[in-house]
């Protein structure tokens, strides 16, 4: 069994989904049962083989046998396989945290969404894993596929954002899809590790240049980067809440792995490579300023969240457009930091009462006093977006900040400073709301108001995240020793 | 690597393709059109990868049993490629027909102004 970790890390799920709707049939509970046995058995394979390839180097898992370059490759490395334990330690909390919304569907809707759920759980954890590049293309699909079905079961709005979603997405998948397409022409592999070797022999071209400006652009749209964005807040907005969670939490953090895949373990240093990342470098800024404003602009919590993503998905292509070591450190801390952030702070709002939550901040009044424990991880979060210490937003910032000085980018690292400002103006508008505000419905501030509080299937994913938040910022140095340190590309 | 059978023809049929789909996404108001375009563009991909497959004098590759050995193949992988792309094609035209199915009952309309127009109500 254990020689088969790495193709089991993304069989679990996706056996599940298949399985699900089946089940369901039978009993409801069983279903959701079997839902978060999956990605329980997903979250340890993926540590196992995280820790194999951390102890014995990068494991290479053929399927079925065949040999790269002509067969499929799975590989664990400290990049791939800690963006795996990222994805399955989120879709583990959240399939329990979508407890109480599939209880409240029909049997056959339930079933529905935690299939789903789970596709969208395999096509994240593909991508984190394979080796080959148009395998990457078909698990971005799967994943997308999934995500559009899910985004749109939040009503009538959120149907029209999800169309365009797929559009755009299926632009990107597009441009990803031709610009593989050169390389493949150019090398005749689609073996990430082979085209590596085989590119650096390729004299550069005008066929190569196209090749990476297609697949920088199209990864750069499914990461909803600044100018992109545009579909995201309605989507995410009106979705439910688990999909909002998992979806704003892992999505483009995915998406971000790839292109970093791309750009440093494929792509051969050069001209291209280099004039792309200048690029990303400002769309970043752009990213970070504007994501910052708008966010302060909202007066819907969840829009502000969406917005606040756009300007935190700028800090990890800052990293990655500066590029040297401390940079990119920075960039995957701020993945890491920042899936567990804002999966608590969107799990942190879904978790409130239907009845009670407005989804404008002023609906927040009094919210800790209904809420406590939600809220407390919600603040947690909330410093961490801003940066605070000893939170896990604090020390990807300070390497950030770091790499942006190392390379004499000192505009950058007065963007980086000018938008942690704008940050605590955001949040903190919404912690004053939650803790210092008294609660309209209730005047009487000593009597809890009458709303029942979140279920514990809600609370406990929330509280687990926000100490996440708190131990990677803690223990930011040993998580930089021991897995990112390792994931670096040779610069 | 395959050599151009047919000379830059089909390459050119492909760029036009892409750019049509292209045009017709960003410019046309009518969200069905706006699907029929996404369909022409992933058409000139597969256009594009199929092209690639192409070598002048090749056979389809499919083994002879005699003689055949120094026979040129059609490289088979951009084809099967293709084939995985088709299905990736299909399953999006299916979901987004599915929403637009969803939009139009509920706005009685496919158009993208006044569509927004009414979300904003």
């Amino acid at each position: 069994m254990t020689q088969h970790l790495p193709i089991l890390i993304v069989l679990c799920p996706l056996a599940a989904a298949l399985v699900v709707p089946l089940v369901a049939r039978v009993s409801a509970r069983a279903a959701r049962a079997l839902t978060m046995l999956a990605t329980l058995s997903s979250l340890v394979c993926a540590v196992a083989a995280l820790r194999v390839a951390l102890r014995e180097g990068d494991w290479h898992y053929h399927l079925g046998g065949w040999a790269p370059p002509w067969g499929i490759e799975y590989v664990v490395d400290p990049l791939g396989g800690g963006m795996a334990v990222i994805v399955a330690l989120l879709a583990t909390l959240v399939s329990l945290y979508a407890g109480p919304h599939v209880r409240g569907l029909s049997s056959l809707r339930g079933a529905a969404f935690d299939s789903l759920f789970l596709l969208l759980t395999t096509g994240l954890l593909g991508i984190a894993l394979t080796g080959d590049l148009f395998n990457l293309y078909v698990f971005l699909e799967v994943s997308s596929l999934a995500a559009y079905a899910l985004l749109a079961s939040g009503g009538e709005r959120a149907v029209v954002a999800t169309f365009r979603y797929a559009l755009i997405g299926t632009i990107a998948a597009s441009f990803y899809l031709l610009g593989l397409g050169y390389l493949y022409a150019l090398t005749g592999t689609l073996n990430m590790a082979d085209l590596a070797i085989q590119l650096e022999a390729v004299p550069p071209g005008s066929a190569m240049t196209v090749g990476i400006v297609l697949l920088v652009v199209g990864l750069a749209i499914k990461m909803a980067v600044f100018p992109l964005h545009g579909w995201m807040p309605d989507a995410y907005t009106y979705a439910p809440p688990p999909v909002t969670m998992f979806i704003a939490a892992v999505m483009s953090k995915v998406s971000a792995y790839a292109l970093i895949r791309v750009l440093f373990f494929v792509l051969p240093a050069g001209d291209a490579v280099e004039t792309a990342r200048a690029v990303l470098s400002w769309v970043a800024v752009g990213g970070v300023l504007a994501g910052s404003i708008l966010a302060l602009a909202q007066t819907d919590v969840r829009r502000m969240l969406v917005y606040s993503s756009v300007g935190q998905m700028g800090y990890i292509v800052l990293g990655l457009s500066i590029g040297n070591a401390a940079a990119l450190t920075g960039a995957l801390l701020h993945v890491v930091g920042h899936a567990a952030a804002k999966g608590c702070l969107f799990g942190a709002i879904g978790s409130l009462p239907r009845q009670t939550v407005q989804a404008e901040i002023g609906g927040l009044a009094g919210a800790a006093r209904r809420a406590p424990l939600a809220m407390a991880a919600f603040t947690i979060a909330a410093l961490s977006l801003v940066g605070l210490p000893p939170t896990a937003g604090f020390f990807s910032k300070w390497y950030l900040l770091r790499g942006a000085l190392d390379a004499d980018a000192w505009l950058f690292a007065v963007v980086l400073l000018v938008s942690s400002l704008l940050g605590a103006v955001y949040f903190f508008r919404v912690l004053e709301q939650v803790y210092f505000v008294p609660d309209p419905s209730a005047p009487d501030t000593d009597v809890p108001s009458p709303a029942s509080p979140p279920s514990w299937r809600m609370v406990v994913p929330v509280l687990t995240l926000g100490a996440a938040v708190l131990l990677i910022g803690l223990f930011n140095g040993v998580l930089v020793s021991s897995v990112i340190q390792h994931a670096l590309p040779e610069l | 690597m395959s050599q151009l059978g047919l000379g830059q023809l089909q390459y050119a049929l492909a760029a036009v393709l892409l750019l049509i789909g292209l045009y017709g996404m960003l410019v046309k108001t009518n969200l069905a059109r706006k699907l029929m375009a996404m369909n022409v563009m992933q058409v000139a991909v597969i256009v594009f990868f199929i092209s690639l497959a192409v070598r002048s004098g090749g056979t389809p590759p499919i083994e002879i049993a005699h003689g055949a050995a120094d026979a040129a193949y059609a490289n088979p992988l951009p084809h099967a490629l293709m084939l995985t792309a088709i299905v990736v094609s299909v399953s999006t035209t299916g979901v987004a027909l599915a929403l637009l199915i969803r939009i139009h009952r509920r706005f009685r309309t496919l158009d993208e102004p006044e569509l927004l127009d009414r979300l904003r109500e």
